[in-house]
């Protein structure tokens, strides 16, 4: 263990931590917690139906779960008293609570067009990244790896737009998705999204680490650059290959700004512009967005905890060059 | 001597045919480069020079920019923009170097919880970030209003009213850790060289005094960056605000891109729009290069 930072008293620096933890988790955590809570409940002291959501104070958690304990408690003691009416009454609530739970997901999967949306999404992040991974890499070879004219005019105008903000491209884009009549087609979304530059950097910058000593070999033993391209530099290139196939795949399933200008029908949205339009609509409970919101979270949750590995990988690669 | 100099004169077209394969290998993404990035990056200049017509735009001269920086709109958002970028910058990053301290102090695998958990809520869409900030932020039964009831605090109509609404956003973005900046100090931090710190032991260096004067600086080029990165997505704020307060109320939290989105394809001024986001560049470069001078300047 390097003593490189603080040197305090463990217990206060695990302390720290947990709070801090807490507080940046707490969002995400409050997203699952609505998305889950009772509404529209038939309370059986109250004898009316309430809502968990609207709720002042707030619920911390949902509400379902300590409901659901209880009825398969009381469900439970009847069986044991032979009750079986009293057991079958609990035993029907506890299916009501787990309805009632999941509510917000099902109507938006029967209601709004959420799988749509859920599928839209997934492929198109699947085809830009494929195409990212293909393009990039292949540029981001010669790049790095061959020497020819126009090479450093080539990769210096790539990189020079890394710098100009995103949306000065905005208004000249729409003006020829317009003319090239793609507005309205996922299109519109596809191709300014392959033409992303980053990956190219980034590519390049990996495959230097190549070994000349491999590619003069292939070429010695007749291979075409195609062949050495594809079984000798792209097997080399896996793990930055991951990390660029990870975050191109967040980044597309996280767009939002483009998106929004380009569709309008709503067979066609990405998750977001439809988490938008649900949230304008205004008719939409909480808990209907939080769950809207938790569907848009959990495969990049997923994503990144099974990836962890090529996040952190992915980030210090672009960030410092040492 | 005959040969040498054949050889140069043939010497590009030569080297442009012997490496074609190389050029086929670039094809693909300089096709879409030049369409959909070159051209439109040009045509923006060009467009804020124009006022756009369907059959044929008119040059406008400096028209466009003369009314982008007269309307009280643009102010309004750059002003904002200003103030949300000089909050959330600094506190971003210095928080992102604590956090960054705190876990590269603690054991292998409690490093590997903490990173995390305060990357995780980075890879979530900045859209559901805003969604639910919007419904934490909510008068009547928001967890905030309830928070501050422990502490005797009357309830605030956070994002509703002029004054609060530019520093509810603004407080939410402190609050989202700087999930790239710690995982980079973290990095960075690990690359360190220990005998660094043996020396200064050796010295009677206090643990305080290492952080300052041994981590610290060797952190610069990884601070320069971020600093650099997070100013540059600060300028860019829009999510947050389309979602949560559509730039009000009135012009309490307009920003910059914000005014771009509505400009253009809310009332349809591309030339407006784009000398708009023409200004945004121009002020993110002078920023950048700022930054840079006097971040490498002070060593």
């Amino acid at each position: 263990m390097k003593t490189t930072s603080f040197k305090m008293k463990k217990p206060i620096v695990y302390t720290l931590l947990i709070v801090f933890s807490v507080v940046s988790l707490l969002p995400l955590y409050w997203v699952f917690s609505t998305s889950l809570q009772l509404s529209n409940y038939q309370d059986e002291e109250l004898d009316r139906p309430v809502s968990y959501v609207n709720s002042n104070p707030p619920k911390m958690y949902p509400m379902g779960i300590p409901e659901y304990f209880e009825h398969w408690k009381k469900a439970r003691d009847a069986e044991e008293q032979n009750d079986m009416e009293q057991a079958a009454y609990h035993r029907e609530t506890m299916s009501h609570i787990v309805d009632n739970t999941f509510s917000g997901f099902k109507t938006l999967f029967e209601k709004n067009n959420m799988g749509r949306w859920f599928f839209n999404s997934f492929y198109i992040g699947v085809v830009v990244t494929v195409g990212i991974l293909l393009f990039d890499s292949m540029a981001g070879y010669v790049l790095a790896k061959k020497r020819f004219p126009g090479r450093n005019l080539i990769f210096w105008l790539i990189i020079s737009t890394m710098m100009i903000p995103g949306q000065v491209t905005l208004v000249p884009m729409f003006i020829m998705i317009r003319e090239l009549n793609l507005m309205d087609t996922h299109w519109a979304l596809i191709f300014p999204d392959l033409s992303m530059v980053f990956g190219v950097f980034l590519m390049r910058q990996f495959m230097y680490s190549i070994p000349n000593e491999l590619l003069d070999a292939a070429k010695i033993d007749g291979a075409s650059e195609w062949k050495t391209y594809w079984k000798i530099v792209m097997p080399l290139a896996k793990p930055g290959l991951a990390a660029l196939g990870i975050f191109t795949f967040m980044n597309v399933w996280n767009s939002f700004l483009w998106p929004i200008i380009v569709l309008n029908n709503s067979d066609l949205y990405t998750l977001p512009v439809g988490l938008k339009t649900l949230q304008d609509a205004n008719l939409a409970s909480f808990k209907l967005l939080m769950s809207g919101a938790a569907i848009a979270a959990i495969p990049m949750i997923i994503v990144f905890l099974i990836f962890q590995r090529h996040f952190v990988k992915g980030l210090t690669l672009g960030g410092v060059k040492e | 001597m005959k040969t040498s100099t054949g050889v140069k004169k043939h010497g590009t077209l030569f080297l442009i045919k012997k490496n074609y394969s190389a050029y086929l290998f670039l094809l693909p993404k300089l096709i879409l480069f030049i369409t959909f990035i070159a051209i439109p990056v040009v045509w923006a200049f060009i467009l804020s020079f124009q006022e756009y017509k369907v059959f044929g735009s008119v040059w406008a001269g400096l028209d466009n920019y003369k009314a982008v920086f007269e309307s009280e709109a643009f102010r309004k958002a750059l002003y904002n923009t200003a103030i949300y970028t000089v909050v959330t910058v600094p506190f971003n990053v210095v928080s992102a170097l604590v956090i960054a301290s705190l876990i590269h102090s603690v054991s292998r695998t409690a490093q590997n919880f903490f990173r995390a958990a305060f990357y995780l809520p980075t890879v979530a869409s900045m859209v559901i970030i805003a969604m639910v900030w919007r419904w934490m932020y909510n008068y009547e039964f928001g967890l905030f209003n309830y928070i501050i009831g422990w502490f005797g605090a009357d309830p605030i109509n956070w994002l509703g009213q002029t004054d609060s609404a530019l520093w509810a956003i603004i407080i939410m973005q402190c609050m989202i850790p700087f999930g790239v900046g710690i995982i980079l100090y973290l990095a960075s931090m690990g690359s360190i060289s220990e005998s660094l710190y043996e020396a200064a032991t050796i010295d009677g260096a206090s643990s305080f005094q290492k952080w300052a004067r041994i981590t610290i600086p060797m952190l610069k080029p990884s601070t320069l960056y971020l600093v650099l990165l997070s100013t540059i997505g600060s300028f860019q704020v829009f999510t947050q605000i389309i979602l949560m307060t559509g730039g009000g109320p009135g012009f309490a939290t307009e920003t910059i891109v914000h005014l771009i989105y509505k400009t253009g394809f809310r009332d349809f001024e591309f030339g407006l729009a784009a000398a708009q986001s023409v200004i945004l560049f121009g002020i993110i470069l002078i920023v950048s290069i700022f930054q840079f001078k006097v971040l490498q300047h002070d060593e």
